[in-house]
């Protein structure tokens, strides 16, 4: 079990794009004009050009800033021969909510393990609403010595067990964990990657509804095994395994569907893993045709309970009018962890009117949740999980300043991973770059190692963000940020005094 | 129970190359010729058979591209990169975007549900319709699992008088006329486009395609033509008040719209005389009042109210109403005034996407009009050129009739699967119960007042971040 004095966090390990050409905001474009003086090697803080055999070259364009360097090496260049100018690939990319910004700066964490310097908005989206529009309201800084500098770093832990029953007392040293993500969505390798970053980091990952491969048994005491509603690969064995054992009701994306697998990516392994029929769709059902009422699902829990009777339960479920009344109902069935979906949440394959339309983003359904269990007098014995959404250690802060204990990440370890969300997760054999893919051949363009180095980077840099964060707001442990709305302004609603 | 409504669709392919998003600009100078080209391992094989499609000049590469990056991030010279097209940012409007039309496009020649992976990319919200959530049930109430059919998921509504008890006379029988009622299979009516390229041919397409769909199609009375004689009794002819030949009519019509409300003394005379005991529409305008007037014409005794929107889901009156604030508003004040039950009311205006027609009836209708996605199914980009009398880019005037009614049908088809999701994710199991079911929806400003309303306030000292 991890205690806040024996837990280390890992180190990080810089781990460049698998790419030979990484995806920047900028090109420097560099005319026959250069005398290889070396000027802009000297000036430049980011590493972008290169001195080799007589020649300066721009070597790493991606890591420019732009306009917003300190010291441009194009006002530098003694012969004029350097010019910056937007990368037009970087106008390809992104959306509202994952703009190429947040995408860029998400690749940066998880190359550096850091956030990035300048030229990248990695604290918002565009998405213009919700998260986007959201902003934390902190002491102003006084000069250079910002308040808490040098102070202790804040304590991040959570208990994931606030019951207080005979079940495990687990506590993660951050505020966070995987979602589950199953396999046949993703490959071996992108499951391995994501549990090895969570085991690093002394936290959880879950296996999604696509059974538990036998790759993750070493990694046992860090995996939550999910139980949906097609049951696929659910044993009594795998339920035995673990230490938290979620039921998904429903999912953000697809809020009143089941999972839905294609068949091209339904491959022997796949297939084997969920006794099912090699090439055909996989449809889950929806819901859970053995629970119609919160009796129904107390049934479930004890269902576990009496498998593994020290297992915390979790009940992932999604955001509907009644969310609260899910909420308090999962309370009373005997549950240890309430997870709330929101309606933006990641998916391998949902239709995108379901996408788009049913039911609510997780900023509105969190708090409502997060005061009826306080009205309810139970507040502090649920642990509230967040997710559907959230992109960046800023939307963290936001949703636990507005009543989360803690969240849950799917979509951003994918970005580590070098996810561009062309949105194909679905089609033919899957990812192209290797990522929510079952075949063999795309799958192997990630190397475990690369893919656990990544994810753990991303998470450092939140982490070391979340921290600045704090010791900004003067607090010493995250907990202290639960439900602290004053902490937070909405611009739409903003007055000034 | 009735038998199951089901919409067969295959795929229409277009005539034209849609137009796409994004392109590839590969550049040949400083190749390096590499034993392996990093075009070759291109996984959709986009390079493989590469082809100019020289009438509209249009690379094959563009439309196959599904923006992997990969090439891009590979290629040693850099020589391969990606850009928006900005021909596709042109098409449509503000409000017909790019991105529904290309998504109408891919369901009218599909006829599928629109798939994808990765979370909603997409705005928090938006104006009109994209400013409510549909409620969906978990745990505490059951869903309907209507989607692949494994559960029964009726769609039918009903139009015409509904009055809340029958009155005898002395004889016994009904003192007043008690008014057909038309049962239709699903929610949705055609109704054709108030411009395009729009010949009788692909008029008679659409009724072609009403037919088969078991709906019903509107059709302006110049519009009207001898070829859809044989699909009367699918046809709702529009007339107005210059009404006076019975050549507006081909054959008996089950349904008849009055276009103008200022009509209906003249036209409603019209109508009973040529097409006697038919369910009468009565079209009203959205604008200021619109509550009032619906209910004036509800007391009179007219029983089918259509509440007639801008081209862009507004208030003709009034862009920045929307046709949602319009039909609720309407709905309310009807049942208010204890009408709601003997009226049905039809919206139209701007129903541009599946979800529309589900939150449109939420707001309170009991059926939609759809009118420009038919067009946009014929491949129409929105470009207006027909307006000013230019030639349609598309040549949507050359399309066969049958080509009109397969791609139509395609649409719809999608269209009444998203229904079912909606409706089985809310784990409603009738059309006629969703309507006015706003309890069962999340509204923008009620949420965001809720939640965020207080989140305004900034002390001096503090700053944002």
């Amino acid at each position: 079990m991890s205690s806040r004095s024996d837990f280390k966090y890992p180190k990080v390990v810089e781990t460049p794009s698998r790419f030979r050409n990484a995806i920047g905001k900028y090109r420097l474009h560099r005319t026959d004009d250069c005398i290889a003086c070396g000027k802009c090697v000297e000036v430049c803080p980011y590493g972008v050009h290169v001195a080799k055999r007589g020649m300066v070259l721009v070597k790493h364009p991606y890591r420019c800033v732009g306009p917003e360097c300190p010291d441009p090496c194009y006002k530098n260049c003694p012969q004029n021969a350097l010019s910056l100018r937007r990368n037009q690939d970087f106008d390809a990319l992104g959306d509202f909510r994952w703009t190429a910004d947040l995408l860029a700066s998400t690749w940066h964490m998880a190359e550096y393990g850091h956030v990035p310097d300048a030229g990248l908005e990695y604290k918002t989206g565009n998405s213009g609403g919700g998260f986007d529009k959201l902003r934390l309201v902190l002491p102003r800084a006084e000069g250079n010595s910002a308040a808490g500098n040098g102070a202790e770093i804040p304590d991040m832990g959570l208990n994931l067990n606030r019951r207080g029953d005979e079940s495990y007392r687990i506590r993660i040293p951050v505020p966070f964990y995987g979602g589950g993500m199953s396999y046949g969505s993703v490959s071996i390798h992108t499951m391995l990657s994501r549990v090895r970053a969570a085991a690093a980091l002394g936290t959880f990952c879950c296996t999604g509804e696509g059974g538990y491969p036998d790759e993750l048994q070493p990694y046992d005491d860090h995996i939550i095994t999910q139980v949906a509603t097609g049951l696929f690969g659910v044993r009594e064995e795998t339920i035995q395994r673990v230490r938290i054992v979620e039921f998904k009701y429903a999912q953000g994306a697809k809020p009143g569907l089941g999972g839905h697998l294609l068949g091209d990516k339904v491959t022997a392994s796949v297939a084997r893993m969920r006794e099912a029929v090699v090439g055909y769709p996989l449809f889950s059902p929806f819901p859970f045709h053995s629970v119609y009422s919160v009796e129904d699902h107390k049934k479930h829990v004890d269902w576990v309970k009496a498998m593994n009777p020290k297992a915390l339960v979790s009940v992932k479920v999604s955001t509907p009018t009644d969310v609260d009344m899910v909420a308090v109902g999962s309370y009373y069935a005997g549950a240890h962890i309430i997870h709330l979906d929101g309606s933006y949440g990641g998916t391998g394959a949902a239709p995108e009117i379901a996408k788009k339309n049913i039911a609510m983003p997780i900023e509105y359904a969190l708090p409502k949740v997060h005061r009826f269990l306080e009205e309810e007098g139970v507040r502090d014995k649920m642990t509230v999980i967040a997710s559907g959404g959230i992109r960046t250690p800023h939307d963290i802060a936001k949703i636990i300043a507005l009543g989360a204990d803690g969240i849950c990440i799917g979509t951003a370890d994918l970005v580590a991973l070098e996810c561009v969300r062309c949105l194909n997760c679905e089609s033919g054999r899957g990812c192209a770059r290797g990522i929510a893919t079952t075949d063999p051949e795309l799958m192997n363009l990630i190397s475990q190692d690369w893919g656990t180095q990544r994810i753990i980077n991303m998470y450092l840099a939140w982490l070391e963000e979340l921290g600045r964060i704090l010791k900004r707001l003067r607090m010493k442990s995250i907990r202290e940020l639960v439900g602290r709305t004053d902490c937070l302004v909405h611009l739409d609603h903003l007055k000034k005094i | 129970m009735p038998k199951k409504y089901v919409i067969h669709t295959r795929i229409v392919p277009h005539r034209f190359e849609p137009v796409t998003p994004s392109g590839i600009i590969a550049w040949e100078e400083g190749c390096l010729k590499c034993a392996v080209c990093v075009k070759t391992l291109c996984i959709y094989g986009v390079y493989d058979h590469r082809g100019l499609n020289a009438t509209q000049m249009i690379d094959s590469i563009d439309n196959e591209c599904m923006n992997c990056f990969r090439c891009v991030q590979s290629c040693p010279k850099e020589l391969i990169h990606k850009s928006m097209n900005p021909e596709f940012k042109a098409i449509g409007d503000s409000y017909w975007a790019p991105n529904i039309i290309a998504r109408l496009w891919y369901q009218a020649e599909t006829g599928k549900i629109p798939v994808s992976g990765a979370g909603y990319p997409g705005p928090f919200s938006g104006p009109g319709f994209d400013s409510m959530w549909t409620d969906m049930s978990e745990i505490v109430r059951p869903t309907r699992d209507g989607i692949h059919g494994r559960e029964y998921i009726s769609t039918a509504v009903d139009i015409g008088k509904k009055p809340a008890f029958l009155t005898f006379d002395a004889d016994g029988k009904p003192a007043e006329d008690v008014n057909a009622i038309i049962d239709i299979p699903l929610p949705i009516m055609l109704r054709i486009p108030s411009f395009g390229s729009i010949t009788h041919g692909i008029v008679k397409g659409w009724a072609m395609a009403a037919e088969r769909l078991g709906t019903l199609v509107a059709v302006p009375e110049e519009q009207m033509s001898a070829d859809l004689a044989a699909f009367a009794g699918n046809i709702i002819p529009v007339v107005g008040e210059s009404s006076s030949g019975a050549e507006v009519l081909r054959g008996y019509h089950p349904m008849v719209e009055i276009g103008a409300p200022e009509a209906v003394n003249v036209s409603g005379k019209f109508v009973e005389k040529q097409n006697p005991g038919a369910v009468t529409v009565v079209a009203i305008p959205l604008a200021e009042g619109i509550e009032q007037r619906v209910l004036g014409l509800a007391e009179a005794g007219f029983s089918v109210l259509h509440i007639q929107g801008s081209r862009k889901g507004s208030f003709v009156d009034d862009q920045s109403r929307s046709l949602k604030e319009g039909i609720r508003a309407v709905h309310v004040k009807l049942v208010e005034s204890n009408m709601r039950d003997r009226v049905t009311l039809l919206a139209s205006g701007g129903l541009a996407m599946a979800e529309h027609v589900a939150k449109a009836i939420i707001c309170g209708a009991d059926a939609v009009y759809v009118d420009f996605p038919l067009l946009i199914a014929l491949e129409c980009r929105m470009c207006r050129r027909c307006v000013k009398g230019l030639s349609c880019p598309v040549s949507i005037e050359e399309a066969s009739p049958e080509w009109v009614a397969l791609r139509s049908i395609n649409l719809i088809g999608a269209w009444h699967n998203q229904l079912l999701e909606v409706m089985g994710a809310m784990g409603i199991r009738d059309a006629r119960r969703l309507r006015g079911e706003a309890g069962r929806a999340m509204f923008f400003e009620d949420l965001d007042q809720a939640t965020f309303g207080s989140l305004g306030e900034l002390k001096e000292g503090f700053e944002l971040e």
